[in-house]
């Protein structure tokens, strides 16, 4: 592989990962992470976390190889297993894992203990201050707020300099204003040292949001891989679909911004339909991406009035299937192809067949902004 | 009073402590800590002494250190002395009796920690060794002391161990108990209950401290709070 080669001249990670339990749960995962965010997105139980711990050593593949640059982590062939002390990585767990009974200082100077008694304070005074938290230095972790510990987890992990970091949903009980803060921190952090962050998560908008690249993976299979976009524009495997959670993504530009309203209206491309969505960081010209799920677009067979939806246009049926006990509709909106679930029933009562003139109806907030970040 | 046989008492306890400390936190540590399917068999044979008569272990201890044993012969050819009726063969027999007393509460307190703590330590470069002193220890403390202190209570007042393989040799095997027993039997009851009620009141003081110390790890009685 090309791109594995590459990942590994510059200190990133390449991964291959063959892994069971006795229940029946098969981890197989092949991928490389070169520096910067790689979201790892799926299901819980779809085994983000196995990954994360065969890279880290504290679980065991049964067989495969894992490297980080040009050092050997694991590989069955060579019978090579580095003890878990000797990776040098960061690693913040879902639960974070302070040491409850020491300090904020003794935390993040842990893992630098056989520096000199001066030089490890400087660092850790620096790792503290640019995450905002030398205030707490004295304090425990039962002490100190949500978003603080947070942020000495990463802190403690990052202040050893790592060779690469594996966060697990390291932010997952923070709300969006602290946490994209907290990235913005790591980001800064990663711009000067590039190394490989591993990033799981449950939730699709981070993912897409945050990540360079996207790894889909469910019950132990690794769906997709790639940028965000490409990922996104995997042919519609029914899976990805529902692990990524929207069936519709549309790249669009925006046309106009309702700053009192809290929406824009953004243009579909290659297509007349016009959506409003939420405001975004966004200025009128630039490009979004939008995701719909299937499940939340309605349709009428004649033109909708008196209601609170905000967007409402024509489209035809392009063509149907069944699914179980629903009916997948691929519905044509003046050039933007929209999928659309319906049960049987509303298929019935609607007569909907290949070439009807339908509407479409679909809320605001029913329409999500999953632009990657502007790097 | 019978000064000799406290002070006897008091040493052969801290020494127990100390060897305790030094045995059984590995076994402690171990127990806690390994995957082993066949733990439970360990487990068992530690446990022992909490269910065996003091006379069975005592007798099997005597069989072992006895000059008919591999173990006693070879006791003998490195010392020119056997191990039975000496303070030394009073301190291995005591330190197997009193071994679940230090060992369980260790080990339930070794157990409690969380692998995550444990896992970030090692991920961030810490030996075990550096892992088990500045993470799991520190963590424990409340185990290891109630061990410390329950397997030298244990330890002052044992009999049947004592008797079987110590038997009563004045300042080198008798101890607190066996004193009292010979009150008893010479019908000095005076004398009896002092040296009793010493060792009780010593025993509630030692545990009163223990658990007012430490009300949270490992208590005798269901948790109040």
């Amino acid at each position: 592989m090309a791109s594995g080669n590459s990942a590994i001249r510059d200190g990133g990670l390449s991964v291959r990962i063959e892994y069971r339990t006795s229940n029946s749960f098969a981890l197989e995962a092949e991928f490389e992470a070169s520096a910067g965010f790689t979201m790892i997105l799926g299901p819980s139980g779809g085994g983000k976390t196995t990954i994360l711990n065969c890279i880290a050593g504290l679980t065991r593949p049964d067989t495969g190889r894992i490297a980080l640059g040009a050092r050997v982590l694991f590989d069955s062939d060579a019978r090579i297993d580095m003890p878990v002390a000797e990776r040098r990585l960061g690693y913040v767990f879902q639960n974070l894992a302070l040491f409850p009974h020491l300090t904020v200082a003794q935390n993040v100077q842990y893992g630098i203990a056989k520096m000199p008694a001066v030089q490890r304070r400087a660092r850790m005074m620096t790792m503290l201050e640019s995450f905002r938290i030398a205030h707490l230095i004295a304090r425990k972790p039962g002490e100190i707020s949500g978003g603080e510990r947070q942020r000495v987890a990463l802190a403690r992990s990052i202040v050893t300099n790592p060779a690469a970091i594996l966060l697990d949903e390291p932010l997952v009980a923070l709300d969006n204003a602290t946490r994209s803060k907290i990235l913005d921190d790591l980001r800064a952090w990663n711009a000067a040292h590039g190394i490989p962050i591993l990033y799981v998560t449950h939730s699709p908008q981070e993912a897409f949001a945050l990540g360079e690249r996207v790894l889909v993976l469910e019950s132990g299979r690794i769906l997709a891989q790639g940028m965000p976009h490409d990922v996104l524009a995997t042919p519609r495997h029914e899976t990805i679909a529902q692990v990524v959670g929207f069936e519709n993504v549309f790249d669009a530009t925006v046309r106009s911004i309702a700053e009192t309203q809290g929406t824009m209206l953004c243009q579909l491309d290659g297509s007349a339909t016009r959506l409003e969505v939420p405001l975004g960081h966004a200025e009128t010209g630039k490009r979004v991406r939008i995701a719909i799920r299937a499940g939340d677009i309605i349709v009428a067979d004649e033109r909708p009035h008196g209601l609170s939806a905000r967007n409402s246009f024509p489209g035809r049926v392009l063509s149907m299937r069944r699914e179980g006990v629903r009916v997948v509709v691929m519905i044509d909106a003046g050039g933007a192809p929209f999928e659309v679930h319906l049960t049987p029933g509303a298929i019935d009562a609607l007569r909907i067949e290949d070439g009807k003139e339908v509407w479409l109806v679909i809320k605001t907030y029913s329409c999500n902004l999953v632009e990657p970040s502007a790097r | 009073m019978d000064w000799s046989a406290i002070f006897l008492t008091i040493r052969l306890a801290l020494v127990v402590c100390a060897v305790l400390l030094v045995v059984g936190t590995p076994i402690a540590l171990w127990l806690s800590f390994t995957r082993w399917r066949w733990k439970f068999f360990v487990e068992s044979i530690v446990a022992l002494p909490l269910v065996l008569p003091p006379t069975v272990l005592g007798f099997y201890v005597l069989v072992a250190m006895g000059s008919n044993s591999p173990i006693g012969r070879w006791y003998q050819s490195l010392t020119g002395h056997g191990l039975p009726f000496t303070f030394e063969g009073l301190a291995i027999a005591s330190v197997i009796y009193s071994l679940p007393f230090a060992v369980q509460p260790m080990a339930a307190a070794f157990s409690q920690v969380d692998r995550n703590l444990i896992n970030a330590s090692s991920i961030l470069g810490a030996s075990r060794i550096r892992t088990f002193l500045r993470v799991v220890l520190p963590l424990s403390v409340g185990g290891v002391v109630t061990g410390f202190v329950l397997s030298f209570a244990h330890t002052l007042g044992e009999f049947g161990v004592v008797l079987m393989v110590g038997g009563n040799i004045p300042g080198v095997t008798r101890t607190v108990s066996i004193a009292i027993y010979d009150h008893v039997q010479a019908l000095d009851y005076t004398g009896a209950n002092h040296m009793a009620l010493l060792l009780m009141a010593f025993s509630f003081v030692t545990l009163s401290i223990t658990y007012s110390l430490n009300r949270r790890i490992w208590a005798v009685w269901p948790m109040h709070r």
